[in-house]
């Protein structure tokens, strides 16, 4: 199960952050400096995946942005890796050419599109025309 | 306004508290447009959880936007009801949701399930009734609503039981999958759905867990899988990790798993870092089920150890400890608190520093196997020491557990007091060695051991003088660092020492008696008492030896006559905790039975639950005066290690009889030369150029030593392994016993109605196999055999027709016989070896060989009974092929008029062998196992594949438990070892020696058995014995 999805960038800021099991808004910012150090601190030739408290991280680095997911053990951590890359290719489809500022300018767009293919902490969709639909959809209504 | 809503969650995120927008998230979800809608929507469902109070006033927006026409609106309401609901409020929109799963568009229809399925997570009660509508969920034409109620069906089939019937339904959608039926649209690297594969393989592993014909199912699909997973892309590699999982999840196809164990090696030898931990981690789960897989991995495996990734390290210690024996421990254990010294994560101290201290105390004690060149000294110190090293650095992150297991071990100790004493002696030599270092650092929990253990055992050392241990004691209670709870521990321990020195102690007492802590206070007052009074000191060597030494009555039964009194007076019998428990939780459920059943209140059944559980009640202070007392005052229940045996507890330090191996000399795939090379270097060593690769080849070898033999080890020490399809000498035993005692009870007026059945079987047999066909082989019997071994039969059977005729006592056993090791029949001592064990004894005729022919030879031998004559029919197998089908006739020929006979008996032997052959041994007849209660604990622990299952329990008696037990003992030639409470344990075992025990509970109405033994098959079946048996019954 998907405990937690953060985007991050280098310097440590949080861009993005979906808790799919409640933690105290009070422990969230620690929990998030934690997470940042740990993948931060890893070198690009080991391996994606560090144990971090009770659950495995997952993380992922476009430019100067990292994904990290916090799983639980029973989770296959190499298919969360490549749901983290179908998540940027289907924001690279959006937004075209996704960039950081994309991101956080469009949080509550960012945060639809997660809500299609994360649900509960479990993957519910990676067909990334399905996953785009109900937000083309809205954006078709709010123009006319 | 929606701008001021993303801001605001924004602020969240960053960790400022927002609450006060919450309200306006509601309202702008209530009331505006469609997007602002949405971005209200999503406020809530990032601000609110589960139970906050505001959740409340969104159910009627949702119910709003559920009836609406728009379908966005409708989208947007049923994702929020996904994703945060209250409880409470599910009935009111349940209706409304439920309607949506018929709805045209595959969306909605989607969104309706995931729905539902957030309901099912919160509330399963309330959706269930709509089970059937998942299942049309299931077969939707639209393939995202079926995968989406994937995840429905994964969380239910966690109890898999009655979703058996849909394995053939996922094992076709997975193979519509694999076969590029869904739409392009859902490839991902043009793979077809891969994360729909991940989620259908876990489904199917769960249901084809410990279930031999569902699994069967899913075999040829699982293998489609494995082949279809070739393309080069992480996305197929964790397909085929999930794969993999399932295939040794499952119950085992050979076939699969060497598919699976090649694709274990793409993993493990793969550069890149990210597939290499995933092929670590496959392997972790894998040699829980084969050990052996590792050896092929073996210098990977050293490799990854001194790999620089933390990661990557961290798993192949994980890996270690999972394939840890009695002879690779020391290594392992020296790599785990290696890494350990470097780590400094909270995390994975804990949770390693757990396992070094569990490996170390489960090999202490099998030092006969322990590796021929560590002498029991060299032992002790390694235990030691790697105690010592993990009380220094686990120190205070410690479960409490580690160290009283660890005083309970020194306490205890094993059958030797000599070598209990050694490792006494020996840590306390230690002991005074650390503790005349420096001090100050060490963490608490390892001075309280220290101080233990010095008070215990100092005097076994006679060389230390006792002031010096009370001078390093004192020492440590004038620390600052040491906290009060340490102190007790000290000064209890030195209350301990006998013999004071009387002026040394005088003076800590006097100095403590001014310490600002009362407990510390009191404790010094005693001592000075103690010290002071001579009359009092005598009884304490005596009382201390006590505690350790004498036998502590476990069962406590001086308390029966209170307890007695107490039942009569009218008080509730004494139930252990874990039944107290079950009864909790029956009585949280609707109690559909009626009061009568209740359990039976008698004095008898209560005493013996009583002994159950001694271990909370066995402080006993009356036995062990001083020792007790103090301990109790040091507040520390800990302390007190009772004698008591714990027969049913986790303790490895039991002797582990485990043969000892001859260097492994594994086969290794073609992939891997290096390692083959290393294996073969292995066995005659050679000098090595590098000697770095050497090092790793030293430790290679020590780390997979063991582990080749490790499944084929045997427990009553017959380790050699005969040929598998071979394993078993026959021993129908159970039917030619039952037969006879039939038979004798059957009087001469049945006679003429068996031969009417045995005329009727005669004309059922085919008139060209007039005597003893042999079906067997690829090959059909020459007749001309066929009809000698009917003619010899003939002959042989009118030799002695007369006197079982006068005898009265018509008994035939007939015995099929199959001898692994090609006994010529002419051996007879070998033939009349493997008589039941009840009629060895009876005196017996030279055993005659009456015919043969390349494949079968039969022999026959008269024993002679009391009452009876017994012909003993040997049918014995010459050739190393299995008997698939034997078909025995027997004529009996007497004063010219055929009489055929013991058709009967033959009936039951050739039930009995289709029923062996069904379990895949030929001919599979079980003893029972004689051991104790204690004995039996023992094999347990060493034992580890599990099989469970339910029986029916026979209520018809007072003790429906014990009543059981006696049918199957009865039926099955079992062993009851024990009965205590409402659990049982029984024991049986086979001929070449694989022992199965049986741990049966009462649970309800039915009667819950673990089976456990080293032969795979056997457990199922005696399952299958035990469940015909209380069927008929």
């Amino acid at each position: 199960m998907i405990k937690f999805l953060l985007m991050v960038n280098k310097q440590g800021q949080t861009r993005l952050s979906r808790y799919y099991e409640q933690v105290e808004l009070g422990k969230r910012a620690s929990l998030e400096a934690d997470v940042v150090r740990g993948c931060l601190a890893r070198r690009k030739e080991e391996c994606s995946f560090v144990e971090f408290k009770d659950y495995k991280l997952v993380y992922r680095q476009y430019a100067a942005l990292f994904i990290v997911v916090g799983i639980t053990e029973n989770e296959n951590e190499l298919s969360i890796y490549e749901l983290v890359h179908n998540f940027v290719e289907v924001l690279d489809k959006y937004f075209s050419r996704v960039s950081e500022l994309d991101i956080m300018f469009n949080l509550d767009k960012v945060h639809i599109i997660l809500d299609e293919m994360i649900l509960n902490g479990h993957i519910v969709e990676t067909n990334k025309t399905r996953i785009l639909a109900p937000l083309l959809a809205l954006d078709k209504m709010a123009e006319s | 306004m929606r701008e001021i809503m993303v801001r605001a969650m924004y602020c969240e995120m960053l960790g400022y508290d927002a609450s006060f927008t919450y309200i306006h998230a509601i309202k702008l979800a209530q009331q505006g447009g469609v997007l602002e809608k949405r971005v209200g929507y999503l406020a809530v469902s990032l601000f609110l959880n589960e139970g906050h109070e505001l959740l409340l006033l969104l159910v009627n927006t949702v119910l709003k936007d559920l009836q609406s026409t728009n379908l966005i609106e409708v989208c947007m309401a049923l994702t929020v009801v996904a994703q945060v609901f209250p409880k409470d409020m599910i009935p009111a929109v349940l209706p409304l949701v439920e309607d949506k799963l018929s709805h045209p568009k595959e969306i909605i229809r989607r969104k309706a399930v995931l729905a539902l399925y957030k309901f099912y997570l919160i509330a399963p009660n309330q959706v269930q009734h709509i089970h059937a509508k998942f299942c049309k969920a299931l077969s939707d034409k639209d393939p995202g609503v079926m995968a989406s109620s994937l995840h429905i069906y994964l969380q239910l089939i966690r109890s898999p039981d009655s979703y058996k019937d849909l394995t053939g339904s996922f094992v076709t959608i997975l193979k519509q999958v694999l076969g590029g039926k869904l739409p392009v649209d859902f490839n991902y690297h043009s793979v077809p759905a891969p994360w729909l594969q991940i989620q259908l393989l876990r489904i199917l592993s769960l249901l084809g867990k410990e279930d031999q014909s569902t699994s069967e199912l899913m075999y040829e699909v699982l293998d489609e899988s494995l082949r279809r997973a070739e393309m080069n892309h992480n996305i197929t590699y964790a397909i085929l990790y999930e794969c993999v999982k399932a295939v040794y999840t499952i119950h085992p196809k050979a076939e699969l798993l060497e598919k699976a164990a090649r694709c274990i090696g793409n993993f493990v030898l793969s550069p890149k870092i990210n597939l290499k931990y995933l092929g670590l981690k496959a392997l972790t789960y894998v040699v829980q089920h084969d050990a052996k897989l590792a050896l092929q991995h073996q210098m990977t495996i050293i490799e990854c150890l001194d790999h620089s990734d933390f990661t990557i390290k961290r798993e192949t210690l994980e890996l270690l400890f999972r394939i840890t024996n009695a002879q690779n421990v020391t290594v392992i254990v020296e790599k785990m608190l290696d890494f350990l010294r470097s780590c400094n994560d909270e995390h994975t101290i804990i949770h390693l520093i757990g396992k070094v201290a569990e490996l170390a105390e489960k090999y202490p004690f099998n030092k006969p196997e322990f590796m021929n060149t560590l002498l029991p000294m060299k032992y002790n110190s390694w235990f030691i020491q790697t105690m010592n090293d993990v009380f220094s650095i686990g120190g205070d992150l410690l479960q409490q557990d580690d160290p009283n297991n660890f005083l309970r071990l020194l306490a205890e100790g094993s059958e030797s007091k000599e070598e209990d004493d050694q490792l006494r002696l020996y840590a306390v030599e230690s002991y005074l060695t650390v503790l005349k270092g420096h001090t100050s650092h060490l963490p608490q929990c390892f001075l309280q051991v220290m101080s233990w253990v010095l008070g215990e055992y100092a005097h076994l050392q006679e060389s230390v003088d006792r002031r010096e241990v009370i001078r390093l004691l004192t020492q440590l209670l004038d620390q600052r660092s040491v906290s009060s709870e340490t102190r007790v521990w000290i000064l209890s321990a030195l209350t301990k020492i006998p013999e004071g020195q009387t002026d040394l102690i005088l003076d800590l007492a006097e100095s403590l008696s001014s310490s600002q802590d009362t407990v510390l206070r009191q404790q010094a007052q005693e001592l000075r008492h103690l010290s002071q009074d001579s009359q009092l000191r005598e009884f304490k060597p005596v009382a201390v030896v006590c505690v350790f030494s004498s036998q502590v009555d476990s069962s406590l039964s001086f308390l029966d006559g209170f307890v007695s009194e107490a039942l009569a007076a009218g008080a509730a019998p004494y139930k252990p905790p874990h039944q107290r428990q079950e009864e909790l939780c029956e009585d949280r459920a609707l109690n559909l039975e009626p009061y009568s059943f209740s359990l039976p209140v008698s004095l008898s059944s209560c005493s013996i639950t009583d002994r159950q559980s001694p271990t909370l009640l066995s402080v006993s202070s009356g036995l062990s005066g001083n020792s007790a007392e103090l301990s109790q005052k040091a507040g520390s229940s800990t302390l007190i290690l009772e004698g008591v045996k714990r027969v049913w507890g986790k303790d490895g330090y039991l002797p582990q009889k485990e043969a000892t191996a001859p260097p492994v000399d594994e086969p290794s795939a073609a992939v891997q030369p290096a390692s083959q090379q290393e294996a073969a270097e292995r066995i005659e060593p050679r000098p090595e150029p590098s000697t770095q690769n050497q090092d790793k080849q030293q430790l290679a070898s020590s780390l997979f030593v063991g582990l080749g033999v490790g499944s084929s080890v045997s427990l009553l020490g017959k380790s050699e392994a005969p040929p598998p399809r071979f394993r078993k000498k026959p021993r129908p035993h159970e039917s030619s016993s039952s037969s006879g005692t039939s038979k004798r009870s059957s009087d001469s007026s049945s006679r003429s109605s068996r031969n009417t059945t045995d005329s009727f079987l005669y004309g059922s047999f085919p008139e060209e196999e007039p005597a003893t066909s042999i079906s067997t082989f690829d090959h059909t019997p020459k007749s001309t055999t066929a009809n000698g071994l009917s003619q010899n039969k003939d002959t042989k059977e009118d030799r002695h027709a007369n006197t079982s005729q006068i005898l009265g006592g018509d008994m035939v056993i007939v015995r099929p016989s199959t001898i692994q090791d090609k006994h010529p029949p002419s051996v007879s001592s070998d033939l009349t070896a493997l008589l039941p064990a009840d009629l060895k004894d009876l005196p017996h005729s030279d055993v005659i060989s009456l015919t043969s022919d390349p494949s079968l030879s039969l022999s026959s031998c008269r024993l002679f009974r009391d009452e009876a004559l017994l012909l003993v029919i040997f049918i014995s197998n010459c050739t190393e092929t299995v008997i698939k089908d034997v078909a025995v006739q027997l004529t009996l020929k007497h004063k010219h008029q055929q009489m055929t006979l013991k058709n009967f008996f033959l009936l039951q032997v050739f039930e009995f062998m289709r029923l062996i052959l069904m379990n895949s041994i030929l001919s599979v007849t079980h003893r029972p196992l004689v051991v104790t209660t204690e004995e039996y604990g023992k094999l347990w622990l060493s034992l580890s594949h599990d099989v469970k299952q339910n029986l029916k329990l026979l209520t018809d008696a007072g003790d429906p438990l014990r009543t059981t037990l006696n049918a199957l003992k009865d039926a099955l030639q079992l062993h009851v070892v024990d009965i205590i409470g409402s659990e049982g344990i029984v024991a049986c075992r086979l001929l070449s020696g694989a022992p199965c025990l049986l741990h049966c509970r009462v649970n309800g109405a039915a009667l819950a058995m673990w089976l456990r033994s080293p032969h795979p098959a056997l457990p199922d079946f005696i399952l299958y014995h035990c469940q015909r048996a209380l069927a008929h019954h």
